[in-house]
């Protein structure tokens, strides 16, 4: 065990956990944020997308060992009212199904959108293409992240 | 059980005032189910023990609605709720929806499965709200000393003749001592203000902002967190393990062997799975260990043997084989899928010496207590369940098998737990689609259709109920579905619309295949069997031949099937099964030589469809989940050990894969039926329609992707 301080939606925590312990089972488990889903556990499905200094990362794969020093954003801490202009999309378009993919959706979204702000359809459907949604939510996914792209 | 036309809504509510200011109902939100929601108002001094459902309208006018019904996704959260408040009459910006807390005692059709819930809920549902909206009138009639039959409603406010208003708020407190009105007056359809509104899913804020909702979000004081370790093939026992390496994990609390599997409890969940993997289990060699290639040659096998149980017969199929100048012959073959639920299985459990608390996501909640409580040799009535939102279901949460490990490893380690599952141990414990051969056989005489012969041969599992009275049962005077069966060690389920989803693929390719043999035009042959339908007096045939060419023609319509479009391949099929009609038209380009699913049309006709929003998300995701797994599905067996385990081996369809899907409703006035299922089936047959246009190759076997000729 060892003492890790976290710096996650820009609060300051500290955990005693083994350093192998991935990024999202600190989250889940210690921090009580459980926004960030657990599905595959081997960075194929994206449920579990969180940011890491603004990228997109899978925290199933990301040990707490590595994330000491970085800013960490999840769902919990996009926006203070789940008022970022992906989230009002998501809403507008009413797009989870069963819901359980959707913030990993929208996290993965964000910080396209932040790096492109003005996406083809082609680019969106490049970018979302590693998060899996089962209930296939596809459609609206793809409506959402256009929809956000022009009211930013 | 009252008569359906006639019942009196008197014994089935009950209403009471509340403690601070208002009035409570408690009803049951499907006729079958008894307890129990717990709405957050004191009702243990109110008797309501006979109700599973609440309406709680406070003198403030905001009506509170609390359901028991589970939620997988299909939106039966968001559109019972809507059906109340419509009779009901209330502003849905008044309306607020919450799943409460279950003690399970009997809750019957408190089951998120087969599209249904909906169908059932209708007439209950809406007779609900009416009675309350009545109860309402009465009081303030009584009140203002006028006749009820001259005040109306609108959005929760009363009104008279003389123009007197009052709102539900201000007379509920009142109401609550009030008579319940017996056989009160439903909307007409036409006078529908809520339901075939776009109403948005009732979780949507807490989905996009992260709050928990989830069974794995589940968390109670003092839980620890368990993982178990299974036989790593379907078909083997455990012989021994050493779990000394695993003990020396940090944060490893206890580690077990119950009903051949180990249970490993940790502190935390990393903990429990990082422990897992180091223990040492040992199998034993098993029996009927099952391989993909063996199952598939004994499924062909049943197929040219002869024992079949005959579901269907009419006429003399064999007497029109025999005269047939022609037969058309296929064999369709579909493998094992898996459900891959994103949220992956779980469930609290906390079993003690005087109550055992459950918690989680399952289809059957009923169903489980019992068997848990038949495990435990404990009364049912000392379980409560609560009910989480479930992160997908396609009927693997009907199965309960990963609740009652919990509870077993809480009963053995006298803790409360939540168990989690990786998605290795949810196929590893899965319960299948089973694989299925189809045999199709058309006897064909005069360039006429003149017999019909469908043989299923599966594993462990075969259609059932109705479906072999689907269409084109009624339409082909000699008819006959036989089916056969093996058993085997890999336990099988119900897969999002149970038979149907792939026999639509096999049925519906078949027609295709019999219009050109016939040479005429495919649309057409469906349409001309139609016909023959049309009229019946066989009470096993529930579709109707006009509601089924309605969908035809729709899409036929919409998408413009049939014109020639310069590198667009169309190709089309029809379904009717969860008592709704889809017709489906996939369009196909070819792209650097592959082909690929550009839209899907989509002509449903459910009844009257009350939350047009949810419905189409639904149908977007049945066509979409039908298209993928027919590309990609599959689960194959070497020895008993599913081969993949997954999502780098199991693949789902993803977002560039992805067809646009257009749906186009049916306008009815008739009551709701299934839409979480009925999109699926047709869309793998009018994929692999299009797909021969496109290519000439005629797909009878999934996953369409192995086909290297076309895929590469
Ligand atoms: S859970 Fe991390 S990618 Fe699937
Ligand atoms: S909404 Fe269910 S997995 Fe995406």
């Amino acid at each position: 065990m060892a003492k890790y301080k976290l710096l996650v939606n820009e609060k300051e925590y500290q955990v005693n956990v083994t350093s192998d312990t991935p990024l999202l089972w600190v989250l889940r488990d210690h921090l009580n944020l459980v926004g960030t889903k657990f599905s595959c556990g081997i960075g194929q499905c994206g449920a579990c997308t969180i940011h890491i200094d603004g990228a997109p990362t899978r925290s199933c794969l990301y040990p707490v060992s590595l994330a000491e020093g970085k800013t960490i954003t999840t769902i919990e801490g996009l926006s203070e009212n789940g008022d970022h202009p992906v989230q009002k999309a998501w809403k507008e378009i009413d797009v989870p199904q069963c819901g359980y993919c959707q913030s990993g959706q929208i996290m993965t979204a964000t910080s396209f959108l932040e790096k492109n702000p003005n996406p083809s359809k082609d680019e969106i459907r490049e970018a979302m293409h590693g998060n899996i949604c089962r209930c296939a939510s596809y459609n609206r996914i793809e409506k959402a992240v256009e929809k956000a792209s022009k009211t930013k | 059980m009252a008569k359906k036309n006639n019942i009196d809504r008197r014994s089935f509510l009950k209403v009471s005032s509340l403690a601070g200011g208002g009035l409570i109902v408690g009803f049951n939100f499907l006729t079958s189910c008894k307890p129990n929601v717990k709405p957050s108002v004191d009702i243990s001094k109110l008797n309501f023990h006979e109700f599973n459902a609440f309406i709680k309208i406070a003198n403030n006018g905001i009506v509170t609605l609390f359901a028991p019904n589970p939620e997988i996704g299909q939106g039966v959260k968001t559109s019972m709720p809507m059906i109340i408040a419509e009779e009901l009459d209330v502003a849905w910006d008044d309306v607020y929806v919450e799943q409460g807390d279950l003690d399970t005692d009997v809750f019957e059709r408190q089951v998120a499965g087969g599209s249904q819930s909906i169908r059932h809920g209708w007439n209950p549902l809406r007779e609900t709200g009416a009675t309350v909206k009545q109860l309402l009138i009465n009081t303030a009639a009584a009140k203002w000393g006028v006749e009820a039959s001259e005040c109306f409603v609108k959005e929760g406010v009363i009104y008279n003749s003389k123009k007197e208003e009052i709102t539900y708020g201000e007379i509920a407190e009142e109401a609550s001592k009030g008579e319940i009105p017996a056989n009160v007056k439903l909307k007409d359809p036409k006078n529908y203000t809520i339901i075939g509104q776009n109403i948005r899913n009732v979780d949507i804020d807490k989905i996009i902002t992260g709050k928990p909702l989830f069974g794995l979000d589940y968390k109670k004081e003092g839980m620890l967190y368990a993982c178990v370790v299974q036989a790593s093939a379907f078909g083997k026992n455990l012989v021994s393990f050493d779990d000394t390496a695993a003990r020396a994990n940090e944060g490893v609390v206890d580690i077990f062997e119950f009903n051949n599997k180990i249970a490993v409890i940790a502190n935390s969940t990393w903990e429990a799975m990082r422990a897992k993997k180091a223990i040492v289990a040992n199998w034993d060699d098993g029996d009927n260990l099952e391989t993909t290639e063996e199952y598939s040659k004994k499924l062909t096998a049943l197929l040219e043997g002869k024992k079949f149980r005959t579901v269907r017969k009419d006429g003399n199929v064999e007497k029109a084989f025999k005269e047939a100048d022609k037969v058309l012959e296929r064999v369709y073959d579909t493998p094992f899928l898996p459900h891959n639920c994103m949220e992956p299985m779980n469930f609290f459990a906390n079993v003690t010496d005087d109550k055992i608390e459950l918690a989680g996501p399952i289809q059957t909640p009923q169903n489980t207590a019992n068997k848990i409580a038949n495990l435990l040799k404990r009364d049912v009535k000392d379980i409560s369940l609560e009910l989480t939102r479930m992160g997908g279901g396609f009927g693997r949460r009907l199965k309960g098998n990963f609740a009652i490990d919990a509870a077993q490893i809480s009963n053995i380690a006298k803790k409360p737990v939540l168990l989690v599952f990786s998605r290795e141990d949810d196929i590893l414990s899965g319960t299948f689609k089973p694989a299925l051969k189809y045999k199709i056989s058309a006897a064909i005489k005069d360039n006429k259709l003149t017999g019909y012969h469908v043989k299923e041969a599966g594993i462990n599992g075969n259609m059932y109920g109705l479906i072999p009275n689907f269409f084109p049962a009624g339409c082909i005077e000699n008819y006959q579905v036989d089916l056969a069966r093996y058993r085997s060690n890999i336990t099988i389920g119900a897969w999002r619309a149970p038979y149907t989803n792939f026999f639509a693929f096999a049925e519906q390719s078949f027609f295709d295949e019999l219009a050109s043999e016939l040479n005429v035009d495919e649309v057409q042959l469906r349409l001309d069997l139609l016909q023959n339908v049309k009229n019946t007096k066989d009470k096993r045939i529930q579709y109707s031949a006009e509601r089924m060419e309605a969908v035809i023609h729709k899409v036929v319509d919409k998408s413009g099937y049939g014109e020639n479009k310069d590198d667009v391949y169309q190709g089309f099929s029809v379904y009717y099964c969860h008592n709704s009609y889809v017709a489906e038209v996939a369009d196909v380009v070819m792209e650097a030589g592959i082909p690929v699913v550009k839209k899907v049309t989509v002509a449903v006709d459910c009844g009257i469809v009350v939350n047009p929003l949810g419905a189409l998300n639904q149908i977007e995701g049945a066509v979409l989940d039908g298209i993928g797994h027919a590309m990609y599905g599959d689960l194959k067996f070497i020895k008993g050990v599913p081969q993949s385990t997954n999502f780098h081996a199991n693949r789902l369809i993803r977002m560039k894969e992805t067809p646009i899907v257009e749906t186009h409703f049916i306008k009815s006035d008739i009551a709701p039926t299934g839409l979480g299922e009925p999109a699926l089936p047709p869309a793998i047959p009018a994929l692999a329609n299009a797909i021969k246009r496109a290519t000439g190759i005629r797909l009878t076997k999934m996953p369409f992707i192995e086909y290297k000729e076309i895929f590469g």
